[in-house]
């Protein structure tokens, strides 16, 4: 059954999670490329039911495979499940959603299949024969044409937020599920239930302006650029993660996959390169204004107005600027 | 314990971006005036095996794969008060994916019993996000990723774990084992001038690639073109004098976004 594209579902307590969709989307569009059959494949414990969700979209079938091992994700009981699965059905494609789950233990999958991951992939498509899959370096600043040395199944992770769940199409009927037999053993060590940390002291979803800095305002003294902008602007001030990290301002500042996410009417980005990690936490904002020395920081690429120029020339002409349309 | 601490050196984060266009080398980078430093995560990681050892005895180790030049990133381990460090060495190991890198790890360690093993949980050159939980898996031994936490207890480690949007989890596993170390795990130090003195007389171990029986026709996916993105948003770029930037961009404010 050579020529079949798997996409291997994620839940997030007991339900789909919304990446799937986006993933679905991407492996539609390859199934019709390549004219392979696109499944869709559940990994689930036994109170789970993942495939109901899964029978919506137009494909060629759901395939079911339920155990008490994977009642709770390991990477172990993961990897042994699709070892199985995949084994048996050969496909050509395997495809996951580049998550902190995948992450976890796809490499480990591929590495034991004796196969390359390949991962956080934003487009893939096949010229002459040959998967082409693209996909970001160096954080972003350059894109790679990546192909696969050897085998079949091609392992590829496609990047959150790059295809539409919405487009995903649907399936007039829900379609079969049918069952794989797998029998997965958990690997060592124990797993606790995920958990947030004390609330936010702050609430960034709430703001209508936010000024966020990044690793361009180089000092944690010269922050004070930033929070006169934001004061001059009636907003909040936000950071890429190294600034949280270095403790320059608090986690809960933070915006991005690992942070916040925001959607203020105005998101001015000061000495922010515009990591993918940190796109996804603003992207949903209405305006995006970028502030950068490097007329090619990927950050102007999902804004809609760009200062190229040094931020500590720009960032207090721009205050005073403000300060002086507010009295006038 | 016994600490092994996986260091890549990749280009600084502001090496300028340039492809060559046409020639041979078309869609490869041009590395001409790019300086180097050691991954972000990776510095966060050799941080946390220091403060282990620190707090509960042991050795730290610092490997790296990679050409002549990476041996710095040992070195500034070293400063930072690595016992040793073991160097892979290879003019084309800039080319490993990390299937490959794994390998050269697993096989230049063999037989050295490290109770842990750090990596960072990704590189910020080729991202691949892999090494460490491949490595896990060619060593036959458990992994966990994005750690924000590490406490030994009996028999192994209790770890946190980041997980997506502000939610984390904590796990428990028996050592051996491999932690990706994710970058805000811990304060990163200096390294002294003392620090520095004493680590020109610790030992830096070199083994060529070539005897562990790594290059890059180990690898499992290759770049076939390397190039800058395509902007595909129409986004209007203000440039020119600072002080005339700035009044463009509070116009563009008041008027058309309204903010102001
Ligand atoms: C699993 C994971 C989760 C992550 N989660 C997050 C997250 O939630 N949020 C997040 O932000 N990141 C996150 N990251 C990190 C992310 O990948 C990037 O490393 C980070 O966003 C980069 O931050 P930065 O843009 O501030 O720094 P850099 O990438 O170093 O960019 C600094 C920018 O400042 C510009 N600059 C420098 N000097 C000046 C000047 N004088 N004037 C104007 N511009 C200047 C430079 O051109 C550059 O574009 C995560 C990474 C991983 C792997
Ligand atoms: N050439 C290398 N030398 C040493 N460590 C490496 C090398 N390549 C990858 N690593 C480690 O693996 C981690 C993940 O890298 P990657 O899989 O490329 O994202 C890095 O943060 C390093 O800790």
């Amino acid at each position: 059954m050579a020529d079949e594209i798997l996409v291997v579902a994620e839940s997030r307590n007991q339900q789909l999670a919304p990446s799937t969709a986006e993933v679905v989307t991407a492996a539609q569009k390859l199934a019709a490329d390549t004219g392979a059959e696109l499944r869709l494949l559940a990994l689930e414990g036994p109170a789970e039911d993942l495939c109901a969700a899964l029978a919506g979209f137009q494909s060629a079938g759901v395939l079911r495979a339920r155990h008490e091992a994977l009642a709770a994700y390991s990477p172990e009981a993961y990897t042994q499940a699709l070892v199985q699965v995949l084994s048996r059905r050969q496909p050509r494609y395997v495809l996951f959603a580049h998550s902190y789950r995948t992450r976890d233990f796809a490499p480990r999958l591929a590495t034991r299949m004796g196969r390359a991951f390949i991962s956080d992939v934003t487009a893939v498509r096949v010229e002459n024969g040959r998967t082409i899959a693209s996909r970001p370096m160096f954080e972003g600043r350059l894109a790679a044409d990546t192909v696969f040395l050897g085998e079949p199944p091609y392992f590829l992770s496609v990047q959150i937020g790059v295809f539409r769940g919405d487009q995903a199409a649907r399936a007039a009927a829900p379609v079969a599920i049918s069952d794989e037999a797998v029998t997965p053993a958990a690997g060592p060590g124990k797993t606790e239930a995920p958990f947030q940390e004390a609330k936010h002291a702050v609430d960034l979803t709430q703001a209508a302006v936010i000024v966020a800095v990044g690793r361009g305002i180089k000092e944690a003294k010269n922050l004070e650029l930033a929070q006169k902008l934001a004061a001059a602007l009636g907003g909040e001030i936000a950071a890429s993660r190294p600034i949280c990290d270095s403790g320059w301002l608090p986690m809960d500042r933070q915006v991005g996959s690992s942070g916040q996410t925001v959607a203020p009417k105005l998101y001015v980005a000061v000495g922010v390169s515009g990591a993918i990690q940190h796109l996804v936490g603003m992207k949903g904002s209405r305006a995006v204004v970028a502030i950068n020395k490097d007329p090619e920081a990927p950050i102007f690429e999902v804004a809609d107005v760009g200062a190229v120029g040094d931020l500590f020339e720009i960032v207090p002409a721009l205050t005073a600027e403000i300060e002086k349309l507010r009295q006038g | 314990m016994k600490i092994l601490v996986c260091l890549k050196q990749v280009p600084a984060k502001d090496a300028p971006v340039k492809v060559a266009s046409d020639g041979a080398n078309a869609g490869k980078w041009i590395r001409d005036d790019v300086g180097y430093e050691t991954n972000e995560p990776d510095a966060y990681a050799l941080e946390e095996a220091l403060r282990q050892k620190e707090a509960h005895g042991g050795e730290v180790v610092a490997l790296t794969v990679g050409p002549a030049r990476a041996a710095q990133v040992l070195r500034e381990a070293l400063a930072k008060g690595a016992d040793r460090a073991v160097h892979v060495l290879g003019d084309d190991l800039a080319a490993l994916d990390s299937y490959a890198a794994a390998e050269a790890i697993s096989r230049a360690i063999a037989g050295q019993g490290f109770d842990l093993i750090f990596t960072g949980l990704q590189s910020a050159d080729f991202g691949f996000g892999q090494t460490g939980v491949v490595l896990a898996e060619l060593l036959g031994i458990p992994h966990s990723t994005i750690i924000m936490q590490v406490e030994p207890i009996a028999g192994g480690v209790r770890v946190k774990r980041e997980l997506e949007g502000g939610f984390f989890q904590f796990q428990e596993l028996p050592t051996p084992a491999v932690l990706t170390i994710q970058s805000g795990i811990n304060k990163l130090r200096y390294a002294t001038l003392m620090g520095i003195k004493q680590a020109k007389s610790k030992p830096l171990a070199q083994v060529t690639a070539a005897d562990l029986g790594v290059t890059p026709a180990l690898n499992r996916q290759a770049i076939q073109r390397l190039y800058v993105p395509v902007k595909t948003k129409k986004t209007e770029m203000l440039t020119g004098a600072p002080a005339q930037v700035a009044g463009q961009l509070a116009a563009r404010l008041k008027n058309d976004l309204r903010v102001i």
